[in-house]
């Protein structure tokens, strides 16, 4: 009754060849053609942290008639603004400007850390790098800088952080 | 017409082709093409199966990672390297037949009216399995995984979510810690547990969903992802090294392409790129759907989305409850109700909201048989754009019409099927139906019975029925084993079922020519077809 044709052996030899097929478009595609991120003669720098910066403006002592005004619970003596002060950071490669980021403080109050991430790429070999960080808006310089000399292998990663502990920015 | 119209119909043609051509090999039941969402299954299956035993066997730190996983193909190779390539390659697949049954609903029309909620929840799913496939490659710490894990967050990085850069977790060896590979895990295992509730959500509104293939597809294609299991088995790269960058990587194009596209265009680009893309398909349901102004020949080969014939009615008077309509619902559209009159007695109930309006109800119904006495033929459940009654009078008139002196033949076809309208001459009368499914097999009779020599009935091939299950159900019927079925005093030599989609004409026309033959052959047939030429 039913009107089907049969599969022969050209049937069978044709599902053998497409899952054939199937298998080496998986197997290709999973592993072809090969990738690579960063040309054999780079290096890379990673410039980040994560940081809080200065309050933007000072402490101020509440007066005693202001405190009165206030419920029990809330009479600090100080009133301290919580915005930080955003971060402004600086890359200098062999004497030239590589980089000039302003980072904000998060938060919608401006009251958290300022994030940055950046990456450099740049030739493997001796460089000479200049870091300038600021993060208090009542200076007017560079509250830390670092200079140094690094020499990089093809591929390398070079991290500058910054961490307040271990003396301001770091080259890892 | 709209440009997106013209292209998917192009693109459709196209495709059917390729489904075509599959056809030769694999047969219509078996072809791969019409059953990616259940490979999709399977694919998902052996995921889990393999994934259950890589877990168990994974040192989940971030020392031990790659040290189990690189071992476990070495030293190992013959089970645990094996179930980790089918892991690998699993997911490849899963990927590549998530993408073409994507395609292939889209160029279907499938994805308005009652198939908007399948559509509308499978799209998640497209999200659900790269973060489960990506977050797969951090797992095994290796280079490619180091890639992978700092690409991908450089991309989240991308949006302004985040406080502090999640890259900032991959800065150093001291930053990877092993309550970072928790999250990894969380990443790779949570996310297939929403991805099986994804999947759950897809198929709520079909009923019979195939959650596997056929077993013979299923076994062909296991078969083939093991050979290539052991002809290139998937490695390790190199340990994980943040203080370098990885080299030159063997990248997994099918799971991974998002790394590169972010390196080539900017991950801004490709978050605007994803989500334009996923928007657009979540939208697509709702999006206006301009239909055709005229029905173009062929039309039916074209289903234009949004365009849906009024949904199936329930006849409280002859609806008897036998649950038959029911248990045929390809959408789950079809609930039992108490009768309204009939004391202990079920009714049909219709949800509009997922009925289809493909009519296989109407086909199921025991009170759709033609030999009923009454003057206008009513049934328990009918389509108010065709109801069976009409197709009674219709086949009268289609008979009495017929050359009595040649041999007469009925063509019952499809709408979304190869177009039977060809097939007309003054010894053939054709009828194309919502869906062969709506041919209740007492019809068939009722033709033979009222002076037809023999019946063709076309149906859309294996499981490609525009309703999923008209075809299963109409062979069924016919062949006996499903009810309504066909009685058995129907001489079958004179009856042929022929499956043909939009574009394969000629295998009507070929199987209509050797049922005319088989006719003639017959020596009953033929001497009957002469005594109705002499008288």
């Amino acid at each position: 009754m039913a009107d089907t044709p049969t599969i022969g052996p050209l049937g069978w030899l044709g599902q053998l060849l497409l899952y054939g097929v199937f298998a080496v478009v998986v197997g290709v595609f999973s592993r072809w053609p090969a990738y690579r991120h960063l040309a054999p003669d780079q290096a890379l720098i990673k410039l980040s942290f994560n940081h809080q910066g200065k309050p933007v403006s000072e402490c101020q002592r509440v007066s005693a008639e202001e405190l009165a005004k206030l419920p029990p619970n809330m009479r600090a003596p100080l009133r301290c603004p919580r915005e930080r002060s955003p971060i402004t950071v600086e890359l200098d490669v062999d004497g030239a400007p590589a980089l000039r980021h302003v980072a904000q403080p998060s938060g919608l109050s401006r009251d958290g850390a300022s994030a940055v991430y950046h990456r450099l790429q740049l030739p493997a070999g001796t460089h000479q790098l200049a870091v300038r960080l600021k993060d208090d808006v009542h200076t007017s310089g560079f509250g830390f800088t670092r200079d140094a000399t690094v020499t990089l292998k093809p591929a390398q990663i070079l991290v500058i952080d910054f961490d307040p502990e271990k003396g301001g920015i770091t080259l890892q | 017409m709209h440009p997106a119209r013209t292209l998917r119909l192009a693109s459709l043609g196209a495709y059917r082709r390729l489904e075509h051509a599959f056809d030769r090999p694999f047969g219509a039941a078996l072809n791969p093409w019409r059953h990616l969402g259940a490979l999709g299954f399977l694919m998902f299956w052996l995921l889990a199966v393999s994934g259950i035993y890589l877990y168990a066997v994974l040192d989940t730190s971030a020392d031990g990672a790659y040290r189990s996983i690189d071992e476990l193909s070495r030293r190992q190779w013959w089970l645990g390297g094996v179930l980790r390539s089918l892991h690998r390659y699993a997911a490849d697949g899963f990927v590549l037949v998530m993408a073409a049954h994507l395609l292939r609903e889209w160029l279907f029309g499938h994805y308005t009216a009652f198939r908007h909620f399948s559509w509308w929840t499978g799209v998640p799913l497209l999200a659900f399995a790269f973060v489960c496939a990506i977050g797969g490659f951090w797992l095994n710490w290796d280079q490619l995984g180091q890639f992978s894990a700092q690409a991908t967050a450089e991309w989240i990085d991308a949006l302004p979510l985040l406080a502090a850069p999640l890259t900032r977790n991959f800065l150093n060896v001291a930053a990877v810690s092993d309550r970072l590979f928790s999250l990894f895990v969380f990443v790779h295992i949570g996310v297939p547990l929403l991805l099986v509730f994804g999947l759950w959500f897809h198929i709520q509104r079909i009923s019979r969903a195939a959650v596997f293939p056929p077993p013979a597809l299923a076994l062909g294609t296991l078969a083939s992802l093991l050979a290539l299991t052991l002809a290139a088995p998937v490695m390790s790269h190199a340990p994980a090294d943040l203080s370098i960058e990885p080299g030159t990587l063997a990248l997994d194009w099918i799971l991974l392409f998002v790394h590169p596209l972010g390196d080539a265009v900017g991950h801004g680009v490709v978050w605007a790129l994803l989500g334009t893309v996923l928007v657009w398909l979540l939208l697509l349901p709702w999006l206006p759907q301009r239909a055709p102004k005229t029905a173009a020949p062929g039309a039916a080969s074209a289903p234009h989305p949004g365009v849906q014939a009024p949904v199936a009615v329930v006849d409280p008077a002859n609806c008897n409850g036998c649950r038959r309509c029911f248990d045929d619902c390809p959408y789950a559209a079809v609930t039992m109700v108490p009768h309204p009159d009939k004391r202990l007695r079920q009714m049909a109930r219709v949800d509009a909201d997922l009925c289809a309006s493909c009519g296989i109800c109407v086909g199921a119904c025991p009170s759709s048989t033609p030999f009923r006495s009454a003057a206008e033929l009513a049934t328990g459940i009918d389509m108010p754009s065709a109801p069976i009654g009409q197709l009674r009078r219709r086949l009268q008139r289609g008979l009495a019409a017929l050359d009595p002196k040649a041999l007469r033949l009925v063509v019952f076809g499809c709408d979304h099927g190869a177009q039977v309208a060809a097939l007309a001459a003054p010894d053939v009368a054709v009828f194309s139906l919502m869906c062969t499914g709506q041919l209740p097999p007492s019809f068939v009779e009722y033709a033979l019975h009222d002076g037809a020599d023999g019946v063709l009935v076309t149906a859309c091939p294996g499981t490609g029925c525009e309703f999923r299950l008209g075809q299963r159900w109409t062979a069924d019927r016919l062949a006996g084993r499903r009810e309504p079925h066909l009685r058995e005093r129907v001489p079958r030599e004179r009856l042929a079922v022929v499956c043909a989609d939009p574009g394969q004409e000629v295998q009507l026309k070929a199987a209509l020519r050797r049922l005319r033959q088989r006719i003639n052959a017959a020596p009953a047939a033929a001497a009957l077809a002469g005594e109705r030429a002499h008288g």
